[in-house]
Parts: C-alpha cells; sequence; structure tokens
C-alpha cells in the first residue's frame, strides 16, 4: 500500500526536486542534533504521504504533522451534541469527513442507521438550501478552521430562514501552534503553515507567533514542490537562527490576507477557550457564534443535556486510541496497536482514521515512509 | 476539506459565478471573495466559495498540479478531495 498511488502521479519537474533534495541534504548534513519541523494541513500530509518525500528527506530531519485535521480535533463532546441533536429529530447536515467520527456513545452514522435524519453536505451552503425546502429544524454540525468557518459565517449573514441553525466545532488555528510549540516533548524547530489557511488570515498573523516563540515559520503551498522548496527555506532560516515569517507561497497568500473574509469571519464568530480533541486544553482555540447571533447558534436554540445522556455509556476502544499523541508529534500511528487491525477506514476507532485529511488514514492509504528514529 | 480548488469564472451574477472547473460547471458563492471578480478571472475556491481571486500570471502554476492529478489518479484520497471540493457549488 506504500507508493502505488504516488507512481501513478509524476512528478511535475524531477530534476527541481532533486536540487531541493540534494539542497536539504547540504544543509543537514553537518548538523549536530536532528532537525523537527512540524506542519498544520492536512493536505500537506496528503502530499507528503502520497508523493513519499518523506524519503526524499535527509535522516536528520524529520517532518511531523501537527493538529491540522480539523475533524480529528473536534471534540467527542462537540460530536455528541450533534448525536444528540440528530436524535432530537432535527436534520442534522455536516461533511462527509464527520459522518464516522466516533463519539462517546456513537457517530452520527450509527445515529442515521437507527432512524436519525442525518444529511451530509459539501458546502454550508447546502445546509441552508435544505433549510429553505424543509418543514423541520435543520442544525448544520459545522466542523473546520477558519478558512470554512468564513463560509459558515456568510450563510449566517446571508439571512437564512429561521428553522436553520449552526452547531460550531469551527477551530482557529494560531493558538494552538502556541500550545504544540510549548510542548516540552515535541521539540519543534520550524513550522511549515498551510497555504490555504493563510489565504484567509494573511501570514503577518504568525508575526507575534514568532517573537514569542523564537520559532521560524514558513508558510507553503501543498503541491511536492512547494513544499520542498519551503522546507529548504525552513531549514536555512533555523540554521542561521532566523527568527521571522516567510511566505513561500505567494501566489496564494498575501501579508494582509483576505480582508473581506475576515471581517465577515470576524462579525460573527469570537474565540473561546475548549477542548481540542486529544491534544488540550487550547486558549482561544474554538470559534463560537457570537451573543447577537444566538437566533443561529444551535446551542443557545436548544437545551442539549448531554450528562445524562452520556451517564452509561460503556467504554470504547477509543479509549485507547493515540491521535491525540500523533497530533501532537509525539507519537506516529506505527506506534498504536490498532492501527490497520481494529482501526481500519471501513469501522475508524479513532478520528485520524475517518478523515481524508487524518495522519492515520493517510499513512493507511499510502504509508508513512518513515525513516530515521520516530520523533 | 482543507483543499481550495481553481476555477475559471464564466458568468457573475451578484453575489454568485458561474465557475467551470475542468468541464464542471458549479454556481459559487462569492461573499467571501478578496477582490471583485469578472468573467474570464480564475478563483480559489474552497467549500463552495470563493477565498481568492488568482492573480494573473500565477494561474498556470496553480492549475498544473490539479491538471495531473485529475487526469492520473482515480482511487486517491487527494483527487477525491479535488473532485469533492468541485461538488461543493450548486448544481446548474
Ligand atoms: S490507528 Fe486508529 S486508534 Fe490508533 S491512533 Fe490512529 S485513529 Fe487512533
Amino acid at each position: 500500500m506504500t507508493s502505488k498511488a504516488s507512481e501513478r502521479l509524476e512528478f511535475r519537474d524531477p530534476k527541481q526536486v532533486q536540487a531541493f533534495q540534494r539542497a536539504l541534504e547540504h544543509l543537514c548534513a553537518d548538523l549536530k542534533t536532528p532537525i523537527s519541523i512540524m506542519h498544520v494541513c492536512g493536505s500537506h500530509e496528503q502530499s507528503i504521504a502520497r508523493f513519499g518525500l518523506r524519503s526524499l528527506l535527509p535522516p536528520n530531519l524529520q517532518v511531523i504533522m501537527g493538529p491540522g485535521c480539523p475533524v480529528c480535533v473536534t471534540d467527542m463532546p462537540e460530536v455528541d451534541e450533534a448525536v444528540y441533536l440528530a436524535e432530537q429529530g432535527v436534520i442534522l447536515a455536516t461533511f462527509g469527513d464527520m459522518f464516522r467520527v466516533p463519539g462517546t456513545v456513537k457517530s452520527l452514522a450509527e445515529a442515521k442507521a437507527e432512524g436519525a435524519d442525518v444529511r451530509i453536505v459539501y458546502s454550508p451552503w447546502e445546509a441552508l438550501q435544505i433549510a429553505r425546502k424543509a418543514e423541520r429544524e435543520v442544525v448544520f454540525f459545522a466542523t473546520g478552521f477558519e478558512t470554512t468557518a468564513v463560509a459558515t459565517a456568510a450563510v449566517i449573514l446571508s439571512g437564512p430562514p429561521p428553522n436553520l441553525s449552526v452547531l460550531s466545532a469551527h477551530k482557529y488555528i494560531p493558538p494552538v501552534m502556541e500550545i504544540v510549540a510549548e510542548m516540552p516533548q515535541t521539540r519543534i524547530q520550524g513550522f511549515l503553515a498551510a497555504g490555504h489557511a493563510a489565504t484567509i488570515t494573511g501570514w503577518k498573523i504568525f508575526e507575534r507567533f514568532v517573537e514569542r516563540h523564537g520559532i521560524p515559520v514558513v508558510v507553503g503551498g501543498f503541491e511536492p514542490l512547494d513544499i520542498l522548496s519551503a522546507l529548504v527555506q525552513l531549514v536555512e532560516l533555523i540554521r542561521r537562527g532566523e527568527r521571522r515569517v516567510v511566505n513561500a507561497y505567494p501566489r496564494c497568500v498575501t501579508p494582509e490576507g483576505n480582508r473581506n473574509a475576515q471581517r465577515l469571519l470576524w462579525e460573527v464568530f469570537q474565540t473561546e477557550s475548549g477542548v481540542w480533541r486529544g491534544i488540550a486544553y487550547v486558549p482561544n482555540g474554538n470559534l463560537r457564534l457570537r451573543p447577537t447571533y444566538a437566533w443561529a447558534d444551535a446551542r443557545a436554540r436548544f437545551q442539549i443535556r448531554l450528562s445524562e445522556w452520556l451517564h452509561d455509556a460503556p467504554p470504547r476502544l477509543t479509549q485507547e486510541c493515540l491521535c491525540g499523541n500523533i497530533m501532537a508529534g509525539i507519537a506516529t500511528p506505527y506506534d498504536c496497536r490498532l492501527f490497520g487491525k481494529e482501526c481500519v477506514p471501513e469501522s475508524p476507532v479513532g478520528a485520524c482514521m475517518v478523515s481524508s485529511e487524518g495522519t492515520c488514514r493517510i499513512w493507511y492509504e499510502y504509508g508513512g515512509h518513515v525513516k530515521g528514529p520516530t520523533p | 476539506m482543507c483543499l481550495g480548488v481553481p476555477g475559471k469564472v464564466l458568468e457573475v451574477n451578484d453575489m454568485t459565478a458561474l465557475v467551470d472547473f475542468w468541464g464542471v460547471r458549479k454556481q459559487v458563492l462569492l461573499h467571501t471573495v478578496d477582490s471583485p471578480v469578472a468573467p474570464g478571472d480564475y478563483v480559489l475556491v474552497h467549500v463552495g466559495f470563493a477565498i481568492r481571486r488568482i492573480p494573473t500570471g500565477q494561474i498556470e502554476e496553480t492549475l498544473a498540479f490539479y491538471e495531473t492529478l485529475l487526469r492520473t489518479a482515480e482511487e486517491d484520497l487527494m483527487a477525491a478531495d479535488v473532485q469533492e471540493e468541485m461538488g461543493a457549488g450548486e448544481e446548474t
């Protein structure tokens, strides 16, 4: 299962790939200690695993996927809230990726099998369309990072029908970077920031992070050449001890980002502190609707009584899931005894095996190409 | 879901645009785009919403990767994500 997929897709420019590979080898040749770089984007990991980029890296350069899969960091109680509402008889609309994510008692897929009305949508706009046609309450279970939250905000501001509300599990990336940067076990020396999320926020937002943590950040795209070129720049910064932000993806990312989208985002949402599944309590890491938009907030419109409902929940295999450690950069899927055995994409135990952006799912499909010691 | 996909704007109608993604035509919402778009422009689309007008001169570079991906890969996570994104707009 390792590289069949990557064989089918040629690199656009093998010469350039080789040039980057040689540059990295050269830069890492005389390092006294290995370098660890973290990225926080599911598409980065897909690309790295799919093209076998880890096998091109020198053994003393580790590239780790952090908490960059929005589905994977959606906390179990957030899934529980969605399942609870679905079972109360609302139409629950959500992205396909969320469908099989385990909750404490059950997943949305299991709730649907028992008769709940759960619909998969590809865009928040589709949830609005469903609400226009439906007589019943429609709840959009909204997951994803700021890039996706912008779309949810646009829907709320577009004058939706009164039977539409949003259960927001949207998350905001910059605060979690602070958390993983501070974890003593991870020892991250540089961040590869996700180009498409930075399309919204702009790259200047990372300047404060760099100041606080003394770690360079390079914003990169997710195509193989974009990633390699960003890695070369990041390793150069680390070697020189330069602490700054470099934008290696100027065709999508500007210093200020998309001002219009930011305006929509912060009009509707505010940050709140909360838990990211498996990782930690992240101050200001959740995006929740502002009180002005309580009319569209499922948490304000419905009473969600989780504690009674969860009372007798039996323990599930999920307790053995290592997703949290994997997203914190201190374990790989190979450290999980369920990987590829009890836990496979058809019957996932943890969220990282469900989403196409989860490390376990990606490594299951493409192989991890681990070289050198595990981080 | 993280992935945005580029497409070519064919028509603009107030807050929506008809966008062509390699022959698949979808209505894309413009509420979230960073600057005004016109027919002929390329936009980066995420969950059915345009999030960036791609500057002229950088279009080809952006398209090439997706083209190879869609042409050569069928059962593949990345290709599936691109196809899902292309399906996210409203049917025309
Ligand atoms: S293989 Fe499954 S159970 Fe193990 S860490 Fe990954 S998602 Fe969790």
